[in-house]
């Protein structure tokens, strides 16, 4: 097995699938609909098995790029080349979790254009791993702008009734970044020679190039995290999408901005990482207290969870460029276990959607006295979303926190700040939606979760808890990645333990690489 | 063994709350109470182990929980005696308390999901008692926010029971923004949150200082206060205390176990463990015990004239707490613990009482419409009674008393004998809420049992009269006794006095049994390492060579409370209704709580929900979208005319753009070739 080309067929199995459907999509109606409903499943269950074989194939203490494919593509130093490291393949296993729950949600709220809405998903997928296989430039950006695709058509066709405003939103700001991270990967192309990744990770650009080349990927992906001020598409294109679009959207797209981060602007730009650094944590703080803030006044159930998913992406950003273990640490954790808590909270605004066909909040009311299952579930995932110690979301967010602190403290306030708002924003909802008496009358015939529902949640409420009391299997997979990327930025950006007054011999024993310039000013008070 | 006695309580909630339905609500109740009743018989067996017989303390490795490079933490369960005091306190009142829910739920429909969050409130107490760490401990202290949450939510068709639920875990939270900054503090100063490093390393670190937030401030002091913040939202210490009377919207069971004996404890527990580090932080230690003292003399204020039995219990709670933290902040950490020893048993006595009392009166809290039932339930005002005079802390000194006797006469007298400021501050604060506890005790007592029947035979239990929250009580249906036949007030079943017999056993005797222990002359072999007190932190022993006079002031002012009391309540009944009437500018300050709600509800709740809008409306709207993509979009609409009814074309058009862009990139690269 291990001389298959594993991550080109997880790649482009979805396309298979899609080209399947298409092919066989002769039969029109109902019959046809449900072949590519089949198709769709198979190929995406299909697809986690492998997955899940890439991951069993890959050595979590080898800090390298693995499973290494390249072919001669366009010449000039282009070529095409795939390969995962402790950071890729969490977002490759993740991608293809989540996918089957995306397609078994519109098994049946999708109703028109059935077999192109299965394509687009499989072609999404594609997409979507491609981007984080990627090693070269060029492929990367051809996927990376490529999955923007599907997504625009997902909202545009499928979408609620202001679906062409939230498109038009969503593709004038991808758009604004995607064409400088064009222009910089021009010239990095340029300067360097080449397009492979591996080996622009080791080039160093001039510092003052370093600076331009920064704000350009940040523009790109400053938009997909997103950050503040450049959130505002994300709220309308999840309340237009459809439930699978969220789910996808929050999970997985989101994260590509974060990973960019990590496989580029860290790496190849780390001077200018460090000097940016401050202006992302003011950004990260202010999208933390802001969106939580406007999260507060919601009245749209999915707006609020967009602008949650806002504010944890806050986490995110701040806990990259802390630039130390624990930090980087947390973001990449936080982004997975954000992956399938807010999917599995959008998945949960589906399931009442599909059966009142409205977002607002005040529709709902009691929820629990009918659908105690459902209660739940969604209990689960907004315990989970506050970050409540034991599931996922604790994790990623106490360790984002922790390597804040050593970083700059102020932004450690900033962040716990969150703790707090966090737990109002989303026990307000759950208040307000499953507890309380149910009085409406629209709801007192409201089924609880069926089977396909039960089976698309489950296995996300088993990872939230796992991962929350467990969660050593993907920080195994990432720490020596991030260990390796933490040692190869030249000169070594380190954060030391906070710095102590006197007593010469910093107690704090083996943190971080020993630290330089950090004197502590000030004498002890006793 | 040790394992077991934390996980048993787990095993419980999952039979009953995966499970429930499957096996019905009886068995759902015999499972739970039975593991739990297992649970206890072995924490006593591990306090006479390693508390009582001197057994080393054992550390229990489970699982690893977060590794990331030098941020190590395991799931790792730690037994010392601060341990097992926790544990015994926690499984008794634990298993006592689900024998009684069995009969005082006995109508409710949703028992399976009563009984398995107390179990896992139960779980989570434990894991927060036997954390060997500081993250382990965080866990279990959301934990047992998330049970309490969804147990003071339990009646969820109540919306004043949820949204005193939410408060609760709000306000906590509060407290854990300081928790939490605590915690990642002490690694990045430490680089470890174990226990064990962290208090070896933190006697080289004290004087020390670090830059925190823009300044230089003393290490231990401000790691220590951000503790304490946490500790102060868990126990409803002054400031952070609004959620705990709301938090008697729940199930009294729970209010017993939960509000009362264990969770709220749990700040008191905290600054215990820490005393080493607590120790070499003199300023926060000062601030501990300014705030306990006000806590306890605040929350005894309000509870004077409250008229729902339950607050008055729960503000007698918040001021007994005071107590324990100001008796921590003179560093008399064992008199600390002594009392939320002892504490546990009379405090969860008074709660069961008043349940078997409000079982009784089908479901009244008010007492003002009680009155002259201690004929109709004998036994239950024996009970109340018993945990009143424990309470209140009567005892002679040098004869001896009940169990709050042993304790709170400790933690004045050592108040009194730390010699300093913030220790005369709390000594006197303590004297006067000790009168007022005494007052609001029998104040209870006597509208409650004696006087004259403010009840009617024929009046049912839907007249609800919540005095600060009339509304919204008649919707509660699982809290309604409507299947009744007889309205007189009757005597509670065995399942239900049976744990109030029991309790009241440790109300009188766990003062002197344990009193040697604890704080008498075998302090330092029954505490060990579990605690640390400087050499020059004397107060404890120094209590003994205190004044003949400060002895007996607890005693003295706990008479005159009750003769106030008595006064007013037994002899003079209408003199008190009097002055209640007339509503007097200082009973009005009281019975309001202080404003506390009001003050805080002006200052934040409205605040930040009005900054959520404006930042929704006017920042994203206005500003950001309205000169970003609006804007832009306004320009291109002009141009482009008819978009609007492009629909789904408009979109393939957008993606077609792309495409060719995209291609044209891929064309010009390969005509082209690489630059150089």
């Amino acid at each position: 097995m291990s001389g298959w080309p594993l991550l080109s067929i997880v790649t482009f199995l979805p396309l298979v699938g899609a080209l399947f459907i298409f092919l066989l999509g002769r039969a029109e109606g109902e019959a046809g609909d449900r072949n590519a409903r089949w198709v769709a499943l198979w190929t995406t269950l299909v697809t986690f098995v492998f997955a899940v074989l890439v991951l069993l194939q890959f050595d979590p203490a080898n800090a390298d790029f693995q499973m290494v494919e390249e072919l001669p593509w366009l010449g000039g130093g282009i070529s095409y080349k795939m390969g995962v490291d402790g950071i890729s393949v969490l977002f490759v296993v993740l991608t293809a979790f989540l996918m089957p729950a995306a397609i078994l949600c519109s098994w049946t709220s999708i109703e028109t254009r059935v077999k192109h809405y299965m394509i687009a998903f499989l072609v999404l997928e594609t997409l979507m791993i491609g981007v984080f296989c990627a090693l070269d430039l060029v492929v990367f950006y051809v996927f990376f702008e490529g999955g923007l695709i599907p997504m625009f058509i997902i909202i545009g066709v499928w979408g609620g009734k202001r679906r062409v405003y939230a498109t038009y939103k969503f593709f004038l700001y991808t758009l604004l970044g995607s064409v400088l991270m064009l222009i910089a990967l021009l010239y990095m192309w340029g300067a360097a020679g080449t397009t492979d990744i591996v080996k622009l990770m080791a080039y160093d650009f001039a510092p003052e190039a370093q600076t331009w080349l920064w704000l350009a990927f940040f523009a790109s992906f400053a938009v997909k995290m997103p950050m503040w001020p450049v959130h505002t598409w994300l709220p309308d294109a999840h309340v237009e999408a459809p439930t699978a679009g969220s789910v996808i959207l929050a999970g997985i797209l989101l994260k590509m901005g974060g990973y960019g981060f990590l496989r580029f602007s860290l790496p190849m730009f780390p001077e200018a990482s460090e000097m940016f650094a401050p202006l992302v944590f003011a950004l990260s703080i202010v999208a933390i207290v802001y969106t939580s803030l406007v999260a507060l006044a919601q009245e749209d159930i999915k707006k609020l969870i967009a602008y949650s998913s806002v504010a944890h992406m806050g986490f995110v950003t701040m806990g990259i460029f802390t630039l130390n273990r624990q930090g980087i640490d947390g973001a990449i954790f936080q982004m997975v276990s954000h992956g399938f808590v807010s999917g599995a909270l959008f998945l949960s605004v589906g399931v009442i959607y599909d059966r009142m066909h409205t977002r607002e909040i005040a529709a709902y009311g009691g929820l629990v006295n009918r659908m105690p299952l459902y209660a739940f579930a969604f209990l689960v995932f907004t315990m989970a979303n506050v970050g409540l110690p034991g599931t996922s979301g604790f994790v990623g967010e106490f360790l984002t926190m922790a390597g804040a602190f050593q970083a700059n403290t102020w932004v450690a306030i900033g962040a716990a700040t969150g703790v707090i708002l966090s737990a109002a924003y989303a026990l307000y909802l759950y208040r307000r939606v499953v507890f309380g008496a149910l009085v409406k009358p629209e709801l007192k015939d409201i089924q609880d979760l069926n089977l396909r529902e039960i089976v698309t949640i489950a296995p996300l409420i088993v990872a939230t808890v796992f991962f929350g009391v467990y969660p050593k299997p993907i920080l195994d997979i990432s720490g020596p990645a991030v260990q390796h990327m933490i040692d190869a930025i030249d000169p070594p950006v380190t954060v030391s333990p906070v710095p102590v007054s006197e007593k010469t011999a910093a107690p704090a024993g083996e943190h971080e690489p020993a630290a330089e310039g950090h004197d502590a000013p000030a004498e002890g008070t006793h | 063994m040790l394992s077991a006695i934390v996980f048993l309580p787990l095993l419980g909630a999952i039979v009953a709350g995966f499970f429930g339905r499957l096996i019905g609500a009886r068995m759902a109740e015999i499972v739970t109470t039975a593991l739990l009743g297992a649970a206890a018989a072995l924490s006593w067996v591990a306090f006479i182990q390693i508390g009582l017989d001197h057994g080393e303390p054992q550390t229990v490795q489970v699982l690893d929980w977060i590794v990331s490079g030098a941020f190590k933490t395991g799931w790792t369960l730690r037994f010392d005696t601060l341990t097992v005091v926790m544990l015994v306190v926690v499984n008794t009142v634990s298993s006592l308390v689900h024998l009684y829910s069995i009969g005082y739920m006995a109508e409710d429909p949703h028992r399976q999901r009563f009984f398995a969050y107390l179990s896992l409130f139960t779980f989570a107490m434990l894991m927060l008692v036997t954390a060997d760490n500081f993250l382990q401990l965080f866990f279990g202290w959301e934990g047992v926010g998330l049970a309490s949450y969804l147990l003071i939510g339990f009646w969820y068709q109540k919306p004043s029971a949820n949204a005193a639920a939410m408060k609760a875990f709000v306000v906590n939270r509060v407290g854990d923004f300081g928790f939490a900054l605590g915690i990642v503090g002490i690694f990045a100063v430490f680089g470890t949150i174990s226990f064990d490093e962290v208090f070896a390393a933190s006697p080289d670190m004290a004087g020390r200082t670090f830059e925190f937030a823009g300044a230089q401030f003393d290490v231990m002091t401000t790691l220590t206060f951000l503790l304490f913040i946490g500790a102060m939202g868990k126990s409803a210490q002054f400031l952070l205390h609004t959620w705990l009377p709301d938090a008697m919207e729940g199930p009294t069971p729970v209010s017993a176990l939960i509000h009362a004996a264990t969770m709220v404890t749990a700040g008191v527990f905290l600054v215990c463990r820490c005393s080493p580090m607590f120790e070499y932080a003199p300023d926060t230690l000062a601030f501990v015990t300014v705030i306990g003292a006000i806590t306890a003399f605040f929350a005894a204020s309000v509870g004077l004239f409250q008229n729902d039995i339950k607050r008055v219990i729960a503000y007698s709670t918040c001021s007994q707490l005071g107590y324990m933290f100001f008796a921590a902040g003179v560093s008399a950490y064992q008199a600390a613990m002594f009392h939320l020893f002892t504490h546990a048993f009379f405090k969860a006595l008074l709660f069961l009482g008043a349940g078997s009392v409000i079982h009784a009166m089908h479901h009244e809290q008010d007492m003002r419409k009680m009155g002259g039932i201690y004929k109709l339930i004998p036994f239950t005002y024996a009970m109340m009674t018993i945990g009143t005079i424990a309470l209140i802390g009567f005892g002679i000194p040098g004869i001896g008393g009940f169990a709050g006797f042993y304790s709170k006469d400790a933690i004045l007298e050592s108040a009194f004998a730390a010699g300093t400021g913030v220790g005369s501050f709390a000594f006197v604060a303590g004297i006067a809420a000790a009168l007022m506890t005494s007052f609001y005790s029998w104040r209870l007592a006597f509208m409650t049992f004696h006087g004259a029947p403010k009840w009617k035979h024929d009046e049912h239990a839907h007249a609800h009269g919540h005095d600060d929250h009339a509304h919204a009580h008649d919707d509660h249906a699982h809290d309604d006794h409507g299947h009744h036949g007889a309205h007189t007030p009757h005597e509670s079943p065995l399942v239900m006095t049976i744990p109030l017999a029991i309790l009241a056993v440790g109300a009188i005797a766990a003062g002197f049994l344990f009193y040697p222990y604890f704080i008498g002359d075998g302090e330092e072999a029954f505490w060990r390492e579990a605690i640390l007190v400087l050499p020059n932190h004397h107060a404890l022993h120094a209590r003994h060579d205190v004044p003949e006079w400060v002895l007996w002031a607890p005693l003295t002012v706990t008479v005159i409370g009750f003769l106030i009391a008595a006064y007013y309540f037994l002899w003079r009944p209408q003199r008190a209704a009097e002055i209640a009437s007339h509503e007097g500018l200082l009973y009005n300050f009281l019975k309001n709580k202080w404003y506390f709600d009001e003050i805080y509800d002006f200052l934040f709740v409205r605040p930040a929900m009005w900054i959520g809008r404006k930042l929704w409306k006017l920042g994203d709207g206005w500003l950001i979208d309205g000169f970003g993509p609006d804007g832009v979009a306004s320009r291109v609409k002009d141009i482009a005319g008819r978009a609007g009814r492009l629909q789904s074309g408009y979109i393939f058009h957008y993606a077609f753009a792309m495409l060719i862009g995209v291609a044209a990139l891929l064309t010009w690269l390969m005509f082209w070739g690489a630059p150089k």
